[in-house]
């Protein structure tokens, strides 16, 4: 066994540990979990961005950082704990200032701008804890594996976000009754012209719900730059890649919006997955396109390869979520799946948000010990005990074990 | 983005810093790596290469390179993007070993 697999069978423990202990000449391992490409356990290291904790890097240009599964013991994820992911590398510091909102398109009768002050100061503003979760989160464990960035089980965060609703700013541009989609645009670009710009557009119905918002907030701070400054969609419910981030411009039109990352990317087979919530007027004979999250959970402690005395009290502590229905049950097993008792939850922080939950037991026999969670939602559905393979490596909700040792 | 003239120039200048203080990618030294890392670093850091190895073979890596210029308008000429491929292909395929 080399250093590589013996870093990789103890992970998350001794890469957070010996950066906490701070000093180290190298740059500390990161903590990824196992089963992930080999490459990345060559490249993924804990880097600094400016502004947040060590995050795992997958790749530097554009920026794609993933968070360290120890950091969701808590339903609410810190900014600066928050995992960072851009399609394309042209990213502007926006100027709050000249910042200004275009919304438009020919589906709205009052077209308008509106500035970051306007936004702030003359529509009612919501707060909303809501999961914004990359579509490829957990990708790297697909089997086989798929193209894509190969994230782990850290492509997601919880968060306080806080705007107005987007269907008061789309009020005031006067929609038309035919509108089907609304366009949304972000200051990020392709270094070259000829890249299909990252633009995406969502059903009129779920630009309009009372939870989609303009968020300029997260956290009770200005949003971050690497979250979206000074704007940015939060679709609660749906996968992150609809919240646009650092938006410029919002567009009702009045037939399905066809560029690149509707038509081209972003898309599941029809009928594959079990989810309610569908975008009719982007789908096709084949596939459609992705929408709420499958319900999921993650353990955050204790860490992979932890090891327990006997007689020790060992306190499992994760989180889980959904598309918004609501979690209802998270059962632990501590045995490998064997045998599965029901964990306390933390408190309702709202349907769209991490459930926390906790489950303690006492460390009664030596050996190796496969803790698994699994959750359960409002409408009964569960995670899958094996993949559901898909050529993108969306919707991974297999449940998961952490392999602690007790001696 | 539709409207681009001040927030263009503000990206210039952040593209150029980002890539100035990059830390550089080292791909495997073997033919093909100086076409391959001149073109693909046009666009994205080298990470994304090593990452996705060596999971993906010939015929996964020419969809690869045929997306980014077919999809993402990079302009390869053919002779490049077979080099590209090969050296792809041979050094972060199926029968390689990870980067040590």
């Amino acid at each position: 066994m080399d250093r590589r697999h013996v870093l990789r069978g103890l992970g998350g423990a001794l890469g957070l540990a010996s950066l906490r202990a701070g000093g180290l000449a190298r740059a500390a391992e990161a903590p990824l979990a196992a089963g992930l490409p080999d490459g990345l356990y060559d490249t993924a290291t804990l880097e600094t961005l400016p502004g947040k904790r060590p995050l795992i890097r997958l790749t530097t240009r554009p920026p794609n950082y993933e968070t360290p599964q120890s950091y969701f013991a808590g339903a609410i994820t810190p900014n600066d704990a928050f995992f960072v992911r851009y399609h394309l590398a042209t990213i502007p510091r926006v100027n709050a200032a000249t910042w200004k909102l275009d919304i438009g398109g020919e589906g709205a009768a009052a077209p308008l701008s509106l500035a970051l002050s306007e936004l702030e100061t003359n529509f009612e503003q919501i707060e909303i804890a809501a999961v914004c979760q990359c579509s490829g989160n957990r990708r790297g464990f697909s089997n086989p594996h798929v193209p894509g960035v190969q994230w782990g089980s850290g492509a997601m965060g919880n968060a306080l976000w806080r705007g107005p609703r987007l269907k008061d700013v789309l009020a005031r541009a006067q929609l038309r009754g035919d509108v089907a989609e609304i366009v949304f645009d972000g200051a990020d670009s392709a270094p070259l012209a000829d890249t299909p710009d990252f633009i995406k557009s969502l059903p009129a119905a779920k630009a309009i719900d009372d939870n989609t918002i303009v968020a300029l907030r997260m956290n009770g701070e200005p949003l971050p730059h690497f979250h979206g400054f000074p704007a940015r969609l939060i679709v609660p419910g749906w996968t992150a890649t609809y919240w646009m981030k650092h938006l410029v411009s919002i567009r009702a039109v009045t037939r399905p919006y066809d560029g690149f990352w509707m038509r081209g990317a972003y898309r599941i087979p029809n009928n594959l997955f079990p989810v309610v919530q569908r975008f009719v007027s982007q789908e096709t004979p084949a596939n459609t396109p992705i929408t709420e999250m499958v319900v999921n959970s993650i353990i955050a402690a204790p860490n992979e390869g932890q090891r327990f005395r006997m007689g020790e009290m060992i306190e499992v502590r994760g989180v889980a979520w959904d598309g918004g229905y609501g979690i209802t049950r998270v059962e632990v097993s501590t045995d490998g799946g064997m045998n599965w008792r029901e964990a306390a939850l933390g408190p309702d922080g709202g349907r769209f948000g991490f459930r926390g939950f906790t489950y303690r037991f006492a460390a009664d026999a030596a050996g190796v010990r496969r803790i698994m969670a699994k959750a359960t939602n409002r409408i009964g559905q569960t995670q899958v005990d094996t993949l559901i393979f898909n050529p993108a490596g969306y919707h991974n909700n297999v449940v998961r074990p952490t392999t602690v040792t007790i001696v | 983005m539709r409207k681009i003239s001040l927030v263009t120039i503000a990206l210039l200048g952040a593209a150029a810093s980002a890539f100035a203080q990059e830390r550089p990618v080292p791909l495997k030294d073997a033919a093909g790596r100086t076409v391959t890392e001149n073109i693909c670093s046009g666009c994205h850091s080298l990470d994304y290469i090593r990452i996705n190895a060596p999971f993906m073979n010939r015929q996964t890596w020419t969809a690869s390179v045929n997306k980014m210029v077919q999809m993402f308008g990079a302009p390869i000429a053919p002779n490049d993007a077979a080099t590209i491929i090969d050296y792809l292909t041979v050094n972060y395929g199926p029968t390689t070993g990870s980067e040590k």
